[in-house]
């Protein structure tokens, strides 16, 4: 019975469903055709098994899941009739595909269709193997395929040779099996089995040089024949479109025929003069004409040289490009971008045409135009096609823009012919589509600008100027800031001013405002807010008479919900206000970034140093600390959420603030040196010296003669060491040691440090033994006299290193006694480095008893565990 | 290699979707609704072609109707142009004068039509009048 006739529940159901007015209820008649579908498969009900599964198939359409019919399709298939087979399989083509496991249970019912007497479900079966066919049943059923290319019905033909194609992609070793009984068919008049036949062809070149070497050898000259055949054809109804014979066919053998001309001479040689008449007499007035033209552009292209069929296809390329009709200037574009291999002189002839697509209100066209225009740019016509590029920036598509300024920015990177000009393109890029600006072009921007020293007063002065037209692009923005905070003296005065310059009057408060209000916009992300900051502290040292209005602008933000900021605004809060006496060199200008090391970053390559060091955190000079096992990509690192690690050496402190060239010493800054020296240009666009001493001449040594700068841990330790009087322990000093270092240093000089200002508390050596000396030193907070801070100071006077360092203290009951992580673990040997560790003493008997201390000391030293012990009973008393 | 085909109406109901490349039944849906907005919304003057993804999709309107053919990077998209309309030519002649709901009704028959002529994503036929015959021959067999 058939039943797709009228009246049969198939129609009622369609009709239902779209009777639906809600989507709530088409639900619900999906539901309850599903359920009972369901119902008919659980009763195994024969007569209406392809009535169902058809209906399935129409609710799969939908958007339903419909697994549940998976094995339906199967029992349909293995069913006797034509009806029930043909649903059955066209289920299975719609309800599965190759990587069911369910497949694997048909692959016996398509080989018995195979080889089925009725012609018409042999064609089901091959149709169903074509289209979902896997590896395996390529494999089992790819020997009744071969068969079936000779069956005696070319409708079961040209299906066997598409199967065939299947076949060879999913198991490329069976393509020789199909070389002859492929090149057989192309002898066929039949066109349906041609073009098939030809496509197999075409397949089989792309997987076996032995197919490719065998049809270049024999079907040469029956392909050019046949070709020349079909393009003289008079009039032929059955394949005729638009006036011309079965281009279909003809595209198919042109494409055959690419692939074999393609770097052989000799074949090439045979179908040269059919590539001429193809490309001579074809009408062009018709998509199908032009379809033909183009592959035959294409074939002439790859096929060996012939000077003379280049200059025709590249003149018909010409005639593409001028065509009123969309898609042809499309599919020129694609193709001209391929003559460009093969003659770039006459690309380069259309230029102008070509630019013009580039504003084509088709965004298909602009893309290929944009592609094909940034492979025709060199450095003789960078200029004019820059210029017309960026003219164009502004008035192009939002969407477009991205696209767009990324080739810009690529173009002038990579042709610009001097950096003054770089800096001017990329300049009118920033202000046009600064938002659209990927990182890496204006991070390129900064590293030319630093790296060309008599233009920095030039490049400051036109940012200024621009920002003040474009201020609301945020990447000019960026740049400008960064520039102002290095170059903002240049600014002011005018300095290294070039002949073409215009003068400019600016005024310090106004470079001022300019980083103030981008500051304060609430336009811009965290990024260009912290970069501002580092520029304002730049500025308060460059412009002395600015310093006040700055601190008052950091102030503000030394309560900004947003970590960083607040974080960073209390630290050049604290350099203004206390440390005048360092700040002109911890903000003195940043070194000259390495270009080569900065292009090497962009094609991702993180050095080696970077890479290699694993649970160690490396510092970044600007105070993030980040695993090192993520690239660091961010040219600030302002804009990552991480909370700076507290780091456990008061030496790394120091230089992640301020990132001043400590010399390494201490075991473990030591070692985060020597990841950071991988001249990585990021860690040292920011820093104000490099990390690694050596890459860089400009780097400042926060040493006054008369402090030992070999270690880092020395010199803050004779910072802080008498710093009762001075000390003004802010109230996060529990939480943060920082700001316990920095306060440390009293504001007037380091050098009062280590003379005037007796402490309050003399410092004690608490214990001392044959190898070990540990010392403290006291300070209070006025308004706690009970808590009594120390700071502990361990050296290690043998001569063998100690590892494992670990110390304890124990306190009566009236004490109360917090101990702060030590600042490492290893003490080198002959007092040439120290740990340091901070201990809180809460005093509840303040004023009637004496502090008191038991101690025990733990380390290993040659592999060899020890431990000291000991009492302090010396503390100075009222304590 | 045409990846697959869809036809679409305006609304972005699927009419017909065959796949010669294997897709999860999310991605099928993903990518259907991706090809509906990529053309349903662009200029008749426009290209008919739409990079998406990796591919190309050659579409072409027919009232409200969309027939959508994704292919690959390298193939003649002109081509491919061409045969969406032998392919409405062969419906519209089976149907006599088709329209939507011909396809809706008789879906099934529409995925007979293609599967004689596209199979395994490469042409199968270009004869309009051997599509016809043979979908006659087929009926017979019902």
């Amino acid at each position: 019975m058939n039943p797709f006739s009228s009246g049969t529940r198939l129609r009622d159901m369609i009709r239902a469903i779209r009777a639906s007015k809600t989507a709530a209820e088409e639900r619900a008649v999906v539901r309850k055709e599903c359920a009972a579908i369901r119902a008919a498969i659980s009763d195994n009900d024969h007569d209406y098994r392809h009535r169902n599964l058809a209906k399935l198939m129409f609710i799969h359409m939908l958007g339903y899941p419909t697994h549940f019919g998976q094995m339906e399709c199967l029992k349909l298939i293995a069913s006797p009739g034509f009806p029930e087979k043909r649903i059955g399989y066209l289920g299975l083509m719609l309800l599965l595909d190759e990587r069911q496991e369910v497949l694997m249970l048909v692959t016996n019912s398509i080989k018995q269709d195979l080889n089925h007497t009725n012609q018409y479900i042999v064609g089901l079966a091959l149709c169903a193997l074509g289209n979902i066919g896997s590896a395996e049943m390529a494999r089992d059923l790819a020997p009744e395929v071969e068969r079936l290319l000779k069956f005696r019905d070319p409708n079961i033909r040209k299906k066997a040779a598409l199967c065939s194609i299947r076949i060879i992609k999913k198991v490329p070793d069976l393509a020789e099996n199909f070389i002859h009984a492929a090149a057989s068919l192309l002898s066929e008049k039949h066109h349906g089995v041609l073009i098939t036949g030809v496509q197999l062809c075409i397949d089989l070149c792309k997987i076996s040089t032995e197919a490719l070497e065998h049809f270049r050898k024999k079907c040469t000259d029956g392909l050019v024949k046949l070709m020349r055949d079909l393009a003289n054809s008079p009039y032929a109804p059955e394949y005729d479109i638009s006036g011309i014979t079965d281009p279909f066919l003809q595209i198919r053998l042109l494409r055959l025929l690419h692939s074999l001309g393609k770097d052989d001479a000799d074949a090439s040689d045979a179908m040269n003069d059919i590539l001429a008449q193809v490309a001579t007499k074809t009408e062009s007035n018709k998509n199908a004409g032009n379809a033909i033209l183009y592959e035959c552009v294409a074939a002439i292209m790859s096929v060996e040289d012939n000077g003379g069929l280049r200059v025709l296809a590249i003149n018909i390329l010409g005639r593409f490009l001028s065509n009123r009709d969309n898609n042809i200037r499309y599919v020129a574009l694609n193709m001209l971008m391929k003559a460009l291999a093969v003659d770039s002189q006459a690309v380069q002839r259309h230029r102008t045409t070509i630019l013009e697509c580039v504003k084509d209100s088709d965004p298909s066209i602009r893309k290929r135009a944009v592609e094909l225009v940034y492979l025709l740019v060199n450095e003789s016509n960078v200029k004019p096609m820059t210029k017309e590029l960026i003219e164009y920036l502004e008035a192009s598509d939002p969407e477009f823009r991205g696209d767009l300024t990324a080739k810009i920015c690529s173009i002038v990177e990579k042709f610009s012919p001097e950096k003054i000009w770089y800096i001017d393109q990329m300049l009118k890029v920033l202000s046009e589509a600064g938002n659209d600006v990927k990182d890496e072009a204006w991070h390129s921007l900064i590293v030319v600008i630093t790296n060309a020293s008599n233009l920095h007063g030039y490049a400051v002065r036109s940012l200024y100027r621009a920002v003040q037209a474009a201020g609301e692009q945020e990447t000019l923005v960026r740049v400008t800031i960064w520039c102002i905070g290095e170059y903002g003296d240049m600014l002011v005065n005018n300095a290294g001013r070039l002949d073409i310059e215009e003068p400019l009057t600016v005024t310090e408060s106004d470079a001022v405002n300019v980083v103030e209000t981008s500051f304060k916009s609430h336009s811009f992300d965290l990024t260009t807010r912290a970069m501002c900051l580092i520029a304002l502290l730049k500025l308060s040292s460059r412009f002395p008479s600015c310093s006040q209005r700055v601190n008052d602008i950091i102030v503000q933000y030394k309560g900004s919900f947003v970590l960083e900021l607040q974080q960073r605004a209390i630290e050049f809060n604290s350099i203004i206000a206390r440390h005048q006496y360092i700040r002109p060199s911890l903000v003195e200008r940043m070194p000259v970034l390495d270009e080569a090391t900065h292009s090497g970053r962009k094609a991702g390559s993180v050095p080696a140093a970077v890479s290699t060091s694993q649970g160690v955190s490396v510092n970044l000079p600007n105070g993030v600390s980040k695993p090192s096992a993520a690239p660091l990509v961010d040219l600030l690192d302002l804009s990552s959420d991480d909370v700076p690690a507290p780091s456990s050496s008061g030496g790394d402190f120091l230089q992640d603030l301020l990132g001043v060239d400590l010399v390494p010493v201490s075991s473990q800054s030591g070692s985060n040196q020597a990841q950071m020296s991988g001249t990585n240009v990021l860690l040292d666009l920011l820093s104000i010296g490099t990390p690694s001493a050596s890459s860089s001449p400009s780097t400042i040594q926060v040493s006054p003669s008369n402090i030992d700068t070999k270690s880092p841990v020395d010199l803050l330790d004779r910072l802080s060491s008498p710093s009762a009087p001075s000390v003004q322990v802010s109230t996060t000093a529990g939480s943060s040691p920082m700001l316990d270092l920095l306060n440390g240093f009293p504001s007037s000089s380091p050098i009062a440090v280590t003379e005037g200002n007796g402490p309050a508390y003399p410092s004690i050596v608490a214990f001392e033994s044959s190898s070990l000396k540990l010392t403290f030193n006291f300070s209070k907070q006025p308004e706690n006299p009970q808590t009594t801070l120390i700071e502990a100071s361990f050296t290690n006077k043998s001569g063998e290193v100690l590892t494992n360092f670990i110390f304890q203290a124990a306190v009566p009951k009236f004490l109360q006694l917090h101990l702060d992580p030590a600042s490492g673990n290893m003490l080198p040997a002959n007092s040439s480095g120290s740990i340091m560790q901070k201990l809180k003493l809460t005093n509840s008997q303040h004023g009637k008893k004496s502090l008191v201390m038991r101690i025990r000391i733990a380390y290993k030293v040659n592999n060899k565990d020890v431990l000291e012990e000991g009492q302090v009973n010396n503390f100075p008393r009222d304590l | 290699m045409i990846r697959f085909i869809l036809l679409q109406n305006r609304q972005g109901k699927t009419r017909l979707a065959k796949y010669y490349i294997p897709l999860e039944e999310s991605e099928k849906h993903k990518v259907e609704y991706e090809v509906h907005r990529l053309v349903v919304n662009r200029d008749p003057k426009f290209t008919n072609f739409v990079e998406f993804r990796t591919h190309k999709v050659i579409y072409r309107r027919y009232a409200g109707l969309f027939f959508s053919l994704c292919v690959d990077i390298t193939d003649n998209e002109l081509a491919y142009l061409e045969s969406i309309h032998l392919f409405v030519e062969i419906l519209d002649h089976f149907f006599s004068n088709v329209c939507e709901l011909d396809l809706v009704f008789n879906f099934h028959k529409v995925y007979l039509i293609l599967d004689e002529f596209i199979l395994a994503g490469e042409l199968q036929e270009t004869s309009k009048r051997a599509i016809i015959e043979r979908m006659g021959e087929l009926e017979k067999q019902e």
